[in-house]
């Protein structure tokens, strides 16, 4: 396949950045949408310029490094999806490809397609998390007993791999899905039950404080979300809210 | 509580809770209406008892007023918080991949729907309150019958007003269309997965809106001349 590729270049996260074109050729439909940048790079490297820089780690979906918007969509046209399962059989011989980084004030560009995502690691440190002594003495997690219902959404909540999508994704550049996720895992299990107030106050009150949107419930996180995530976290986080304010 | 109405969620919450009243006022809104197709005695009857009963007029319509302004006050407000949430705009963005037309335009279908709240204050509120409290005629009588359904009936001589009605109802259908269970997500439901709630939604942005334009065209068609 020949390609031509729109990129977004951005020096430094205080450069003004610009959509730049590059030609790429005999990229095979096999190939995933990363291996395809990693040819543009060895391209631009052996002509002596500055390779594209963008975010990946593990290659198989499961670290949440991998961004980029493609053709207007997070982690481009395919669903339950990460960049680097996105392969270039979805796309056709002598297509435009845009590629741009995830927008949202709240995920700055430090380069290229290299956005600063540390805001979610402070909503993170705000409560996501519960506070258990550890040093040897835990007890089995299976004595508590917990409903098979309630074990798979917790765990359906918790494959969130807290990538960004659903921020890029929203018009509202809103990370509610991030934190209905974050909030719902601990909210439905018994461990979580005992700082459930205060985790969801002191995360919500995070998420504002680093200027993410407010959700009008569009949908469209739960429909780029690589992990699925459904709109019933972000209702569930709002119930959490409701009740730790009424308590 | 003050805080929990000032965090994103709480904004949302609010929004949901006067949308609710809205609908709800909406729905006896029509149904008063479409009395004055079937029996304009019955429609002078209600609208008399609504104009004139304190408790409609001193307790319900300043709630009423307080929600209309609270939620297009409301949503400008999150309009601007949301532009300025998104920093740089995409170069290409596919927002029809992964949502409705109506869920990402609600700020221009409630727009449209506020400039008819305008007329619609201009039309009647404004003579209304004018001739009751102004005035301080509280009869509802004009050359010794009741004067409602002949206001109403006159309002919709104009086929430009009707037009105007026709067009503002059809936005306000599509501001429901996605308010309606949008407001109940908010309000912690999950909305996405109750079918019967997202049948009641569809049933309501289309029944509602469609209600009140057939009764603007009635009156426009048999009573012009």
């Amino acid at each position: 396949m020949n390609l031509t590729l729109k990129i977004w270049r951005q020096k430094d996260s205080n450069a003004k950045g610009q959509m730049v074109d590059y030609k790429v050729t005999e990229i095979s439909e096999h190939m995933s949408f990363l291996e395809m940048m990693d040819v543009l790079n060895e391209q631009l490297v052996n002509s002596g310029e500055e390779p594209v820089a963008f975010d990946h780690d593990c290659r198989e979906g499961i670290c949440g490094m991998c961004s980029m918007y493609i053709n207007g969509e997070a982690h481009g046209p395919d669903r339950g999806i990460t960049t680097c399962q996105l392969h270039m059989r979805m796309f056709n011989d002598g297509d435009t490809i845009t590629i741009e980084p995830f927008r949202a004030a709240a995920f700055p560009v430090i380069k290229d397609l290299v956005v600063d995502r540390t805001a979610f690691e402070r909503i993170q440190q705000a409560g996501g998390y519960i506070s258990v002594n550890t040093s040897g003495n835990t007890q089995d997690a299976n004595s508590i007993p917990i409903s098979k219902h309630d074990a798979d959404e917790a765990m359906d909540a918790a494959t969130c791999i807290g990538c960004g999508a659903c921020v890029a994704t929203c018009k509202n550049s809103s990370a509610m899905l991030f934190v209905g996720a974050k909030v719902s895992q601990y909210a439905l299990l018994p461990q979580g039950q005992v700082e459930a107030a205060d985790r969801v106050q002191n995360m919500v009150a995070q998420m504002d404080l680093e200027g993410f949107g407010n959700c009008t419930n569009t949908g469209a996180c739960e429909v780029e979300c690589p992990k699925g995530i459904s709109l019933d976290n972000i209702a569930r986080m709002n119930r959490e809210l409701m009740k730790a304010t009424i308590k | 509580m003050s805080g929990f109405f000032k965090s994103s969620i709480g904004r949302k919450v609010a929004m949901a809770l006067s949308a609710f009243f809205l609908m709800f006022f909406l729905l006896q809104h029509l149904v008063i209406n479409l009395l004055s197709v079937f029996s304009p005695e019955a429609f002078n009857e209600v609208s008399h008892f609504m104009g004139t009963n304190p408790l409609v007029q001193f307790a319900l319509q300043p709630v009423l007023i307080f929600a209309v302004v609270f939620h297009f006050i409301m949503g400008f407000i999150l309009e601007l918080k949301n532009k300025k949430a998104n920093g740089v705009s995409y170069a290409k963005n596919n927002g029809a991949a992964n949502s409705t037309w109506t869920s990402r335009n609600m700020i221009y279908s409630g727009l449209v729907v506020l400039a008819f709240i305008v007329l619609h204050f201009i039309d009647f509120w404004i003579p209304e309150i004018n001739t009751k409290y102004i005035v301080g005629d509280m009869s509802g009588m004009h050359n010794g019958e009741y004067r409602y359904f002949h206001e109403l009936v006159e309002k919709f001589h104009s086929p430009l007003r009707v037009g105007a009605y026709v067009v503002s109802f059809i936005l306000l259908g599509l501001h429901l269309a996605h308010g309606f269970t949008s407001a109940f997500q908010s309000m912690g439901a999950t909305a996405g997965r109750k079918k019967n709630l997202q049948l009641i939604g569809k049933a309501y942005s289309i029944i509602v809106p469609l209600g009140f334009i057939v009764i603007a065209l009635f009156h426009h068609l048999t009573h012009n001349h």
